[in-house]
């Protein structure tokens, strides 16, 4: 999703209501939130000129937020880029160099857990936001049914990641667990799903999808209740098939919700392994070893602060420049939604 | 014709939400059968039922430990954030400062850089402040919210300025304004706050894992992943399920309650 398109829906939305063609409350409403939107940060405040100069409580009231952000954001990325720096250290001097660098990218260690992270993004990403939007056009009408299906898919992002990987564990375990108890009774013979390199990642897949598909499909419903429905009926008139209103209406409409949640399925391909940890250890054979499973062995098993840096800084601007957009596009999400 | 597809829209959906639910189902169902029965599989047995497994769950992990430092964790969390969060939101929604769209810009990269991300630094730091191994070291990284900032500054502006205007006018200080007037009414935020916080904070595992070492420090998630180890060599899958529960369950049992309540702060935060 481009700003492009997140902008072209902006227009849209505001030129519809300003056109003053229509009487519709959603589009009423969503025209005052991307007001605010924009509006947000330009508008004065009067009253606050008046007490412009006054430094002091400007100072008091950031200080505390400024303070953990130095210790535990800022801080942090400059000491981790000096540390993937120092190569050795003799009798309380450094050498400084790329040489972390250069073994990092020898390391086929790191080679597998970059694709297998990679493989892991888009095979979580792909098919729970294809299934939260599949989901949410199902479930788009309150009723009591919906509503006892909406809370069925939305529990598993209540749980632990690893209350969610002990139960997975039993459900992929060979023989007796529940998978392979149910496939027997079908003829299927048994399947170490962990323990083989060609399911392992697979399986951490798909508990990924399970546990965060709910998530991203509340994300589609808030969405859906912002498409007009004048809109959707006038294409229904208009002869419209279910394929293109949703193609031509609700997904350019969607755009603010994709710049939205994209990025923290993103996020969450990056930042969240505790399955991985307690399930897999990244195996069998790094089958299932990712960036941060990686850094965490690195730092935690091996104790090679300097090859655990150097990964910490890939990962990183990784992850910053993926989000680079984004970042802007959780922002104006933030003011969208609220 | 569009009835016709309604309905196999809601069948499709009702066969994704029961698929959904077997690992709860298990869950229950395995937990309530005592012994090894050779079809722990099973989600529909035939007995014998009992509640022996959340017994031994209960004797053989350390839950009450565990419950009270998660409860001390995530509440000392809430706690300063919910101070940091006010101070900062009001700075940024009330006080025009040169600086200020830059200072707010140094927020968002909170939301990207995760403490066990940067695992390395972050242990040095605690280490130095004389934090490792204690509660208030997995605390530390999160008194800072930048979603929280987000939030209250959001909150805080959509207040009219009548209120703060009469008090100041009384000679109210800005302590006093935000403790006794803007809070009060900035309930909504707070509360969608507070929950995104509890719940991200009660089911996080890796950072608590990093940032303590000793047994007696150990909360919930990290408790349960060597009870589970434990467990699962013995192939006691039924105290597994009563282990998992009694961790899932307080934040389960909150959401069946406050559907609507934890829904909207899910939405309205995006950001865990």
């Amino acid at each position: 999703m481009t700003e492009v398109g997140l902008s072209q829906t902006r227009h849209r939305i505001i030129i519809r209501a300003s056109s003053g063609l229509t009487t519709d409350r959603g589009v009423t409403d969503s025209m005052i939130i991307e007001q605010r939107a924009i509006g947000a940060d330009v508008a004065p405040l009067p009253a606050a000129r008046r007490r412009s100069h006054r430094w002091l409580p400007v100072a008091v009231l950031l200080a505390p937020s400024l303070l953990f952000l130095g210790l535990f954001t800022y801080g942090p990325v400059l000491r981790v880029i000096g540390g993937s720096l120092i190569v050795g250290r003799f009798a309380g001097d450094h050498a400084l160099g790329f040489g972390n660098y250069q073994r990092l990218f020898a390391d086929p260690h790191f080679a597998r857990a970059a694709l297998n992270n990679l493989i892991y993004a888009l095979g979580t990403i792909v098919p729970s936001l294809v299934l939260a939007l599949a989901l949410a056009l199902a479930l788009r009408e309150t009723n009591r049914f919906t509503a006892v299906l909406r809370t069925l898919v939305v529990m598993p992002l209540l749980i632990p990641l690893v209350a969610a990987a002990a139960l997975f564990t039993f459900i992929f375990l060979p023989g007796d667990g529940l998978l392979d108890f149910y496939l027997h009774k079908l003829g299927v013979p048994m399947i170490n799903w962990l323990g083989d390199t060609d399911l392992a990642l697979g399986a951490v897949i798909a508990i990924t999808v399970w546990k965060n598909t709910g998530y991203y499909m509340l994300f589609f419903l808030a969405g859906l209740a912002g498409v007009p429905q004048d809109l959707v009926d006038a294409a229904t008139i208009d002869g419209a098939g279910a394929w293109r209103r949703l193609r031509s209406i609700v997904l350019p409409l969607l755009g603010p919700t994709f710049g939205f949640v994209v990025p923290i399925a993103l996020l969450n391909a990056i930042t969240q392994v505790d399955h991985v940890v307690t399930m897999t250890q990244g195996g069998p054979s790094d089958a299932t070893n990712l960036l941060l499973y990686y850094i965490y062995q690195q730092a935690a098993q091996n104790y090679d602060t300097g090859l655990a840096s150097a990964a910490t800084v890939i990962s990183v601007a990784a992850l910053l420049s993926l989000s680079l957009i984004s970042f802007r596009l959780i922002e104006r999400g933030v003011h969208y939604e609220s | 014709m569009r009835t016709r597809g309604r309905i196999i829209a809601l069948l499709a959906a009702s066969a994704a939400a029961l698929i959904w639910v077997v690992p709860f189902a298990w869950m229950a169902v395995a937990s309530l059968r005592p012994g090894v029965p050779p079809d722990i599989a099973s989600l529909t047995p035939s007995g014998p039922f009992g509640l022996g497994n959340f017994v031994e769950a209960w004797t053989s992990g350390s839950f009450p430990l565990w419950y009270l430092n998660t409860f001390l964790m995530c509440g000392g969390i809430l706690a300063v954030q919910l101070v940091t969060i006010s101070m900062a939101g009001y700075a940024f929604a009330r006080l025009d400062f040169p600086g200020r769209d830059v200072v707010f810009s140094l927020f968002p990269l909170q939301l990207l850089l995760i403490p066990p991300l940067l695992i390395v630094p972050n242990l040095q730091t605690l280490v130095s402040l004389h934090l490792y191994d204690r509660l208030p070291g997995i605390m530390a990284p999160y008194f800072a919210s930048a979603f929280g900032v987000f939030l209250m500054r959001q909150t805080f502006r959509a207040i009219p300025k009548d209120f703060e205007e009469a008090a100041m006018l009384d000679g109210a200080s800005i302590p006093v304004l935000i403790r006794h007037v803007l809070l009060p009414l900035a309930r909504p935020g707070l509360v969608a706050f507070a929950i995104v916080s509890l719940t991200a904070h009660w089911n996080e595992f890796l950072w608590p894992l990093m940032a303590v070492s000793s047994p007696q420090n150990q909360v919930l998630t990290v408790g349960l992943s060597t009870f589970t180890s434990g467990a699962e060599a013995g192939s006691d899958w039924g105290v597994v399920a009563a282990g998992t529960f009694f961790v899932a369950a307080p934040l389960l049992i909150l959401f069946l309650v406050f559907q609507r309540r934890f829904i909207s702060s899910f939405v309205s935060s995006g950001i865990k």
